[in-house]
């Protein structure tokens, strides 16, 4: 029988970058973040879906009707992620959380900077962070911030 | 209205933390040394290469090691036209049945034309710098042909 031996470990990478094509709906959503404004579309039934939806939710129609909300908003639900990953929107401790914008009737996924789990809470107002150099990117949307301050 | 935008990027990475177990770190440990060793079944005596500790056909642990001496015989092979992260087309990657084995694994092969590359063909590794060698397959740097007549193709016929 084979002598014992160390135990091996190695970082093992996988990394591959995909390149979209975006449509005419989100590469306007993504042009109007380089803009540092924020763009829904008005479905059938007269809401305002953000980000915009290429077709309708209920009729699968094609939607055309975009509309510009505000970047502030509430959250609608969050979760505390107390050991960000690389790659991810902040790197030290931040929520997910579902921020439902003013002048939208569905919420995002975005990241908040509170600092703390202690500065959360369902109903709080937020407001966008923006990049300061923005290339037409979901990055180009940092993140949000409580309205009230960090 | 200012440029609209046709294009994203969206980038995917994995970062993985390898534990290869202590078959492949018995392997890898080989490699090193620049040997090649597979093992072998007890009650089949079918000969793993790389080993995974098992034999997945009969479910007893392999112990036995076998070295080999990395000459093999081309059983398969895919010529790719379109280029890869450090990998010029066209390139041959090609199921090679180590002389010993009884499996196949999988290199690179290079140093010939791929329209000449051919089921049987005879070839051997050719190892990177020694002083560079790591526990890492990528010390086999590619195969080429040996230059040896074909093999027969009763010789390899169950691994097309």
């Amino acid at each position: 029988m084979a002598a014992p031996i160390e135990a091996l470990v190695a970082p093992h990478v996988i990394e591959y970058t995909y390149t979209r094509s975006t449509g005419p709906i989100l590469g306007a959503f993504l042009a109007g973040l380089r803009d540092q404004t924020i763009l829904g579309i008005r479905t059938a039934d007269g809401r305002v879906m953000v980000p915009p939806a290429e077709y309708d939710p209920v009729t699968s129609e094609g939607l055309s009707e975009l509309v510009g909300v505000a970047d502030t908003g509430v959250v609608t639900t969050w979760a505390w992620n107390a050991t960000p990953l690389e790659g991810q929107p902040l790197a030290e401790p931040f929520a997910w959380a579902l921020v439902k914008l003013d002048g939208a009737d569905t919420a995002m996924l975005a990241a908040v900077d509170a600092g703390s789990a202690s500065a959360m809470s369902t109903g709080m107002r937020v407001r966008a962070r923006w990049a300061d150099e923005r290339v037409g990117s979901i990055r180009d949307l940092v993140c949000f911030e409580p309205e009230a301050g960090v | 209205m200012s440029e609209p935008v046709t294009i994203t990027e969206t980038p995917i990475k994995l970062n993985y933390s390898y534990t290869p177990g202590t078959a492949a770190a018995r392997f890898l440990t080989s490699i090193e040394q620049g040997r090649i060793v597979g093992e072998r079944c007890p009650k089949c005596h079918k000969v793993y290469v790389p080993p995974r500790g098992a034999c997945s056909m009969c479910g007893v642990a392999t112990m036995e090691g076998v070295e080999l001496d990395g000459k093999g015989t081309l059983t398969t092979y895919a010529v790719t036209q379109i280029p890869s992260p450090g990998l010029d087309a066209p390139y041959v990657s090609a199921w090679i049945k180590l002389d010993g084995a009884d499996i196949t694994s999988m290199f690179l092969v290079k140093e010939v034309e791929p329209a000449d590359v051919r089921l049987g063909m005879r070839v051997e590794p050719v190892w990177i710098d020694k002083a560079d060698f790591t526990k890492n397959l990528a010390n086999i740097a590619y195969y080429r042909p040996t230059g040896e007549p074909d093999a027969s193709y009763d010789d390899y016929k169950d691994y097309v």
